[in-house]
C-alpha cells in the first residue's frame, strides 16, 4: 500500500486516507487559449512507466493538496512537497538522479 | 422555543468499552492565520486556551480548541456558550482575513471509555494508535470506516469523536460494533 507523507500536517498518510488528483504541474489554458493548447491543458497527460510527479489530497485528514513525486513501477516515493510552487524542489529532483541518473519528466530533469 | 436534541439523543452502548453520544456541543470552526498574534489573542480571549500546535488539541477555562489544517481550528465550547464565544472570536479577529462558523448542530459527538479503547478506533481508522504514536492531547482527523471523523485522546484514556451529525447513526453502529464484548484483540495491552 501507497504511504505518503502530508507535507501539511506531517501524517503518514496510507492510501485510503488520500485522494488522488492527477497529473502535477499543470499550465491552466483558459478562454483565449489557442485550440492546440485548450486540448493539451484538458486531455493530454503524462504516462510513465517510471518516475511520475502527481497531485494528491489528504482528503480524510487535513484536507490540503500537495504534490508527490514516485516511481509507477516500483513505487518507491522519493518525496511529497506542498502544492504551492511551480516546480519539483531540487532536494526531491536530487533524490530521483540517485536512483534514476538522467531522469527527465516533461520539462523537468 | 424549539427543543434543541443532539443527533441521537445520548445513546450508548457497554461493551468491553463503552460508546456514549456526548449530547450537545458548542462547536466553531475557525479559520485564518494561525500564527498571528490576533488569532492567539482571540483564541486566548475566547477559551482560555492558546492556539495548539499542529495536530494537538489545547484546552482552557472556557473551552478547547483543536488543530484541523495549517488554517483551521475547531473551537469546542458549551453549547450555550456558542454565541458568546462566536462574539468574543469575532471581536478579536475583526480587521483580518478570518472566518468563524458556527458548526455544532451540524456535529455528533462520541466518547469511547473503559477498557482497550485504543483498539475500539484502531480497528476502524487507519491511525497509528500506539501508546507510543498517540498520547492524550493529541488530536486527528481522519476518517472512521467509509466516513470523515477527527478524535483526541484525554488524559484518562478516554477518546471523542467528531463526526458530521449526517452520519451518527452509521458511526455509533461502526463503533458499537468495534467495542462488542468478545472482540477484543488486546494489541495495545
Ligand atoms: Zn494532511
Amino acid at each position: 500500500m501507497l504511504t505518503l507523507k502530508c507535507p501539511y500536517c506531517g501524517v503518514d498518510a496510507e492510501e485510503t486516507e488520500l485522494h488522488a488528483e492527477g497529473e502535477a504541474h499543470l499550465k491552466r489554458f483558459g478562454p483565449g487559449s489557442s485550440d492546440d493548447d485548450f486540448e493539451s491543458y484538458l486531455f493530454m497527460r503524462e504516462n510513465p512507466k517510471g518516475v511520475h510527479f502527481e497531485r494528491w489530497r489528504h482528503q480524510s485528514g487535513c484536507g490540503k493538496f500537495f504534490h508527490a513525486a514516485r516511481c509507477t513501477m516500483t513505487l518507491q516515493v522519493f518525496g511529497t512537497y506542498p502544492a504551492q510552487t511551480l516546480e519539483p524542489p531540487q532536494d526531491i529532483k536530487d533524490k530521483i538522479s540517485a536512483t534514476y541518473p538522467g531522469w527527465s519528466w516533461r520539462e523537468f530533469q | 422555543m424549539s427543543n434543541v436534541v443532539s443527533a441521537l439523543a445520548g445513546v450508548s452502548h457497554a461493551g468491553f468499552a463503552k460508546i456514549e453520544e456526548t449530547g450537545l456541543n458548542g462547536m466553531i470552526t475557525v479559520r485564518g492565520d494561525l500564527g498571528s498574534s490576533e488569532m492567539a489573542a482571540a483564541v486566548k480571549a475566547a477559551t482560555g486556551a492558546s492556539v495548539p500546535a499542529i495536530r494537538k488539541i489545547a484546552a482552557g477555562d472556557k473551552g478547547r480548541v483543536a488543530w484541523m489544517s495549517p488554517d483551521e481550528l475547531l473551537v469546542i465550547v458549551a453549547y450555550d456558550d456558542v454565541a458568546d464565544t462566536m462574539a468574543a472570536l469575532n471581536d478579536g479577529l475583526s480587521g483580518v482575513h478570518a472566518l468563524v462558523a458556527n458548526v455544532s448542530d451540524a456535529r455528533a459527538v462520541f466518547r469511547i471509555s473503559g477498557d482497550n479503547t485504543r483498539e475500539v478506533l484502531a480497528k476502524v481508522s487507519p491511525v497509528d494508535l500506539s501508546s507510543e504514536a498517540f498520547g492524550a492531547g493529541d488530536f486527528r482527523r481522519s476518517r472512521i470506516a467509509q466516513v470523515a471523523a477527527a478524535f483526541w485522546m484525554n488524559d484518562d484514556n478516554s477518546f471523542e469523536v467528531v463526526c458530521f451529525r449526517s452520519v451518527a447513526q452509521y458511526v455509533f453502529d461502526v463503533l458499537r460494533v468495534s467495542s462488542d464484548k468478545g472482540g477484543e484483540v488486546g494489541f495495545f495491552s
